[in-house]
Order: structure tokens, then sequence, then C-alpha cells
């Protein structure tokens, strides 16, 4: 665990370096440019769906599902990042008790 | 770009801000500490990972793997992935910085959503430069307090389902998500990956479904540009939209 913790931080750091010394025409490449803009949006996605639809090797539909379904309400109401991971989460533990 | 020396006021103003960014980033911090140990890694850890990586998708999403049950090297893969796009702000922010040799060296640490955002409008290479450092020490700062008061706080919870907080997790990464689904492209980009991702599920190993979303971000990026109505010149100036996000 340390070891993947370490080169991590080590190539992030890196990644940074580059774009700080690399020419700036690198940017220039709209493929380049289009291809980093969607791959948050592609990992994030799949994040969020691996975290809330799975266990272990299999997909589930449990409590998570409904901390989601408050993420979504309370990011379409704008409420601040805290807002939305705790009621997540409470809504989750209270159905958990129900 | 001109040389015009900034006045007190001026300069007084990019401070605020940038101090106010910071403290606004501290929230996530707190989350990031607790989803972090709820996923399983250690406090030193946690911390470790706020004080040398400090870019918080890329933090994210490497507990995010590892709470899936995914290799640590899964973990470092994803989280590299999204640390790419910390590249493409510093292709942007070197000519106005300009710094060179250790200055370079140790901006490129603070290089991060925020610090990017809250210099790269300023006309002036001091400014530039004031919004930057400022933005970044704060975040910084905030950033590994607030990630050692929720790691502390996940520690003593215990059991993360105890208090939902395993869902906390799926909720963090929407809500990082969120400000990204801007357009019709993404969107399609997100359901995309979130479906390769959960069809792979069962039949690969923990942390190779994220990673497998990634190649969908590739495809769509390299199909997209030909003939189609994104072109070269239709998205200037992305890196300053997600200041008080996560650094």
């Amino acid at each position: 665990m340390w070891a993947a913790i370490l080169l991590a931080c080590a190539g992030c750091y890196a990644l940074k370096l580059a774009g700080l010394s690399l020419p700036e025409r690198v940017l220039n490449h709209p493929t380049v440019e289009r291809v980093a803009d969607l791959i948050p949006v592609a990992l994030l996605a799949a994040l969020v769906a691996v975290q809330v639809f799975s266990d272990g090797q299999s997909l589930t539909l449990d409590a998570r599902v409904l901390g989601l379904g408050f993420a979504v309400v309370a990011l379409l109401l704008r409420m601040p990042f805290l807002v939305v991971v705790v009621g997540a989460s409470v809504v989750a533990a209270l159905a958990r008790l129900a | 770009m001109t040389d015009r020396p900034l006045d007190a006021a001026e300069r007084s103003g990019i401070v605020r801000d940038g101090v106010a960014v910071g403290i606004a980033t501290g929230a996530y911090g707190i989350g990031f500490g607790a989803v972090s140990v709820a996923s399983g890694l250690g406090i030193a850890q946690t911390c470790v990972l706020s004080l040398l990586m400090f870019t918080g998708a890329s933090q994210f999403a490497l507990v995010g793997v590892i709470a899936a049950g995914g290799a640590p090297l899964s973990g470092a893969a994803t989280a590299l992935l999204l640390g790419t796009r910390n590249t493409l702000y510093g292709l942007r922010m070197a000519p106005l910085l300009r710094w060179r040799g250790w200055r370079r060296a140790a901006a490129a640490h603070i290089l991060i959503d925020e610090s990017t955002a809250m210099a790269v409008n300023r006309p002036t290479t001091e400014g530039a430069r004031l919004g930057f450092t400022t933005t970044g020490l704060a975040v910084f700062v905030l950033w590994n307090l607030a990630t050692a008061v929720g790691a502390f706080a996940g520690e003593a919870v215990g059991d993360p389902r105890t208090f939902g907080l395993d869902a906390a997790v799926g909720a963090a990464f929407l809500a990082l998500l969120w400000p990204r689904l801007k357009d019709d492209r993404n969107i399609l980009v997100a359901v995309l990956g979130a479906a390769v991702a959960l069809t792979m599920v069962p039949i690969t190993a923990a942390g190779v479904p994220v990673l497998a979303a990634g190649g969908v971000a590739v495809l769509v990026g390299v199909l997209s540009g030909r003939g189609g109505p994104a072109g070269p010149t239709a998205r200037p100036g992305r890196s300053a939209r997600d200041a008080g996000g996560e650094p």
C-alpha cells in the first residue's frame, strides 16, 4: 500500500512539473486537450457507479443508492459539499436502521 | 502581459480571494480524511496523500478504488490518470508565472485547480504569481489540517457502514463530477463511463472497471474530433472553471 501511495504521489508531482516545463505547443493539439478534459468525467462517473452499485465482484442495490439519491437532490439545490456528503451518509445509515 | 506593479488594494484583494478559496476547500479535506480512513487506509497514509500528492480528485480516486477492493496499484494508476489535468494547467500557467529553477519546482507542488483558477485571468505576471501562491498555500495548509481532522474523526467512527460512510464515497465523487456535466458530450461520456465500469465489475478484478472507463474518454475524445461540431477552437480557456472545488 505504501509503495503504491508514494509512487502515485511522485507521479502526480511529475505530471504537475511536466506541465510547467514542457513547451506550450503541446497543449495546442485539440485531441490532447479534449481527451484530457474528458478523462476526469469518465473516471469520476465510473467511480460513482462502482462505489454505489457494486460489492466486490457483484452488482448490488442497497442503502447506498438512497444516499446517492439524496446527493443528486442536494446538488440540484446547490448545497455545499459537506451537506451533500454528510447527508448521503445519514440517509444511508437511517435506511439501514429502518 | 504587462509588468505594471500592483497597488496595495489589488494586492490585498488577491490575497483575500486566495484565503477565501482555501477556507472553502477545507470542507472537502474533512470529507477526504474521513472517506480515506473508511476505505481502509491508515491515518498516516491519509495525511501523506494530502501532503505529497495534494490533488484532491486523484486522492479521492486512489482511496475509492481501494474501498472497492481494488489493488493499490490500480488505485495509483487511476490517480495518475486524473492527475493529467494538472499537466494542462501547468502548460497554461508556465508563460504567466515565468518561474525557473527551484521556484518552478516548488510552484509545481501547489499547481491545482484552485491556484490555476485564481491566477489564470490576472493580466500581469506579478498578479498571477501572487494569486497562484496565496491560493496554493492557503489551500495546502487548510486541506492538510482538514484531512487530519477528518481522518481522526473517521477513525473514531470505526466501521464505515455504521454511519453510512460507505455511501459518502459515492456522494463525494458525484459532487466532484457535477460541475463537469456542463454539455451533452460530457454527459454522454459520464453515462458511458459508468456503464462500461459496471459491465466490467463482475468479470474483472476491482480497480480495472474504473480504468476501463478512462478508455471511453480517450475513444470519445479522439472520435469527436473527426468532423464533429466540437472543433479545435471550440473550447478555449477551460481551466478557470473550478474555483472553490477540490484541489
